[in-house]
């Protein structure tokens, strides 16, 4: 056992801190810099990291769930409003049938509530779904039901641009078009199964635990450096007992989350799928409740102008809330903990 | 980044289930049951000579000299087992290793690590408990020796311990964290007065008071420089937060286990409440294990004396508490009689965000250490 980074871990963490530090949004104003977006697109796009599990020859992943999640932590912490969380996800679809990777821009649908990935029946889009993390996306990846498993289809989205503003400022969330066609994804080899499907739910489940540690630690950040310059009573408010605790509270349940999701990340490739399983949904519950926490924490530290919609604190919470909904948060993640521990966790705690 | 084991540590770990399998004492957890500490040193001897206790220590010093991470397998199989912890004093090898001089390191240390010799821990007084540094035991000059008087408190387990690890004034005329050196002081002596505590869950093995009036320490056993005292301490605190220092990841994995089990055996019994602090307990006390296993990788690259400890000390904390809150829903406190195991374990897990340094001492650590916010 070693679980510190290797070398090369450290290098691609360190490449994605300095991009989302040089073109991520600073302010909530610089989330309307399309101008700046695009350059951030663009270098998250040039940096391959969206397509760190599509397979290699071997069919395995050009990276590890500890790769992919690192990538992760760090957008997450620097706000990026590039996708990354959709696409990665779409590829490790693609990559479980042996599709070939997509010719244009994808990401994956999910049942309205988030919980799942879309499943549908039809010809059409009528079950509903979401699309997230939908910038740029042609196509949403969903399932089909197969005999023995599912085959992967894509559903043309229409341009997020024109929906409501979303939940998390970052990221698009787009409801498909019931009327929308239900296209089979040519060039599959097999079906999903069941155990590949487990297996792709654990590595989401890592990837939004990441992109929680992430955002939570912008948001700590963001607040221990507000509380060092904001000055009443003639001192910093960061001199304050009360305050300090806040947000000395706020970094111990990240150091927390990221141990549980360095973890789950891990696991994706390490583990069988049922532990892989348990090891995300550990992380996920872990981390959900602690970034619901210090997100709020944040927002007290700034006190009123945390509460205005030019704080950057709301939309880190707002990121939050997104990447807890995706696949489920702290109560359905501790149904799975405890249904891995066969302790009846479908008794009413879904 | 690898959580799995290397081969040599596969072996290792199939070694020690084995062993385990034959020698297991069965005994109930220290904050549970006075039993316990009378069947504590027995099961150090036993651990270390078979190899799996000091793993990580100076092969001089009676150690294995190992990689640190060797102490999660150790965890993680004592749980499995429902054995009892490893014992918890690596922080005062921790604290001698790094202040004591070669004489000291040599007479002191091989004796903590193999169990024969019983150490308490004298900090903290009725007058200094967070602002420890104000302490008022005096330590006094007579020859070859020092002389100590003063009232220590809050030391665990000194009714059997041989030494105490007593910190002292000896220079009342500086700045008071400059006058305090640290001694390891014969328990077995004159001039020292015991008083045992009971804890709130009734056990009474664990907390006392000693009182030395004149008790004698000679100045060969002082550990480090005179006035090195506090810097020793603070060494000593910061690795008595450490979960990975003092193995607690078994006793919590243990306890959680046996909920697991009542709860699987009549699920019936159990509502949604209930099975949701059972839940958490599990997350936590999980989180707890894979934060060990990344604090004791680090520390590959070396050892860190810093306020991490402060950090580990806060989630440690929440982890006991809700294990303890769990062991309360599930296990119940037992009105009518019975056996009250799970209402001591809630009861005695208050007493985690106090011991070692408040929860509030520790905030104040990591907010003007870490986070950098002004005083």
């Amino acid at each position: 056992m070693d679980v510190r980074l290797s070398p090369e871990q450290r290098a691609l963490r360190d490449a994605a801190a300095q991009v989302v530090d040089r073109l991520g949004p600073r302010t909530v104003r610089d989330l309307d810099d399309r101008e700046r977006a695009g350059k951030l697109d663009a270098a998250v796009d040039a940096s391959g990291w969206r397509e760190l599990r599509t397979a290699t020859d071997g069919g395995a992943p050009w990276a590890s769930g500890v790769e992919a999640a690192l990538v992760a932590e760090e957008l997450g912490r620097g706000l990026a409003d590039a996708p990354y969380l959709g696409p990665t996800l779409a590829a490790e679809l693609r990559r479980a049938t042996g599709a070939p990777p997509a010719a244009a821009p994808e990401t994956v649908a999910l049942t309205p509530d988030l919980t799942a990935v879309a499943c549908l029946a039809g010809a059409t889009a009528a079950q509903g779904g979401v699309a997230v993390d939908a910038h740029g996306a042609a196509a949403a990846v969903v399932l089909v039901p197969a005999p023995g498993g599912h085959t992967l289809a894509t559903v043309a989205l229409a341009d997020p641009g024109a929906a409501a503003e979303p939940v998390d400022l970052t990221r698009a969330a787009v409801a498909l078009d019931p009327a929308a066609a239900v296209v089979a994804v040519p060039g599959q080899a097999r079906l999903l199964s069941d155990e590949a499907e487990v297996r792709w739910t654990a590595l989401g489940l890592a990837l939004t635990a990441a992109d929680l540690v992430g955002t939570m630690r912008g948001a700590v950040d963001l607040a221990a450096g507000y509380a060092k310059e904001r000055r009443q009573y003639g001192a910093p408010i960061g001199s304050f007992q009360a305050v300090q605790h806040l947000l000395a509270d706020a970094f111990v349940a990240v150091e927390g989350a990221r141990s549980a999701t360095l973890h789950a990340a891990w696991a994706v490739d390490a583990l069988p799928a049922d532990e892989a399983l348990a090891a995300g949904a550990v992380a996920k519950a872990y981390a959900s409740r602690a970034a619901r926490g210090v997100c709020e924490t944040a927002i007290q530290v700034h006190g009123g102008i945390g509460n205005t919609w030019e704080c950057l604190a709301h939309v880190h919470l707002r990121r939050a809330i997104l990447a807890t909904d995706v696949l489920g948060g702290a109560g359905p993640s501790l149904a799975r903990v405890l249904d891995h521990h066969r302790i009846g966790g479908a008794r009413g705690l879904r | 980044m690898d959580f799995g084991d290397s081969p040599d540590e596969a072996a290792f770990r199939g070694r020690l289930r084995a062993w385990l399998a034959d020698n297991n004492p069965g005994l109930p957890a220290s904050s549970t049951s006075d039993e316990y500490w009378a069947g504590q040193a027995a099961w150090h001897r036993s651990l270390y000579d078979a190899g799996f206790f000091g793993l990580s220590w100076p092969s001089d010093i009676g150690g294995r000299a190992r990689p640190s991470v060797y102490d999660v397998i150790v965890d993680e199989e004592l749980a499995a087992a429902g054995a009892p912890p490893r014992p918890s004093l690596g922080y005062l090898v921790q604290g001698i290793l790094e202040h004591g001089n070669e004489d000291v390191r040599a007479r002191f240390l091989p004796g903590i690590v193999n169990g024969r010799d019983r150490w308490c821990q004298g900090f903290s007084e009725p007058d200094a408990g967070s602002d420890l540094a104000s302490l008022r035991t005096r330590a006094e000059r007579d020859g070859d020796d020092y002389v100590i008087t003063g009232h220590k408190v809050w030391t665990s387990y000194s009714d059997v311990a041989d030494w105490c690890l007593v910190l002292a004034r000896t220079d009342p005329d500086v700045r008071k964290h400059k006058g305090l050196s640290a001694f390891r002081i014969s328990m077995r002596q004159p001039g020292i007065e015991q008083r045992p505590l009971r804890m709130i869950n009734g056990i009474t093995s664990e907390f006392g008071e000693v009182l030395f009036d004149g008790a004698r320490v000679p100045a060969a056993d002082m550990i480090g420089a005179p006035g090195e005292g506090w810097r020793l301490a603070m060494t000593v605190v910061s690795h008595e937060r450490e979960p990975g220092e003092l193995g607690y990841v078994a006793r919590y994995k243990k306890l959680v286990k046996e909920l697991t089990a009542a709860v699987r055996a009549a699920p019936e019994r159990y509502g949604p409440e209930q099975v949701r602090d059972l839940g958490w307990a599990i997350v936590e006390a999980e989180m707890l294990r894979l934060h060990v296993c990344r604090r004791l990788s680090d520390r590959l690259d070396g050892i860190s004396h810093g306020p991490e400890g402060s950090v580990d000390k806060l989630l440690m904390t929440q982890v006991e508490q809700a294990v303890g809150h769990a062991a309360l829903a599930v296990g119940g406190a037992a009105h009518g009689g019975g056996d009250d195991t799970w209402l001591k374990v809630y009861l005695y897990s208050r007493a985690q965000s106090v011991m070692g340094g408040t929860s509030q001492i520790q905030r104040n650590l990591v907010a003007g250490r870490i986070l950098g916010l002004p005083t």
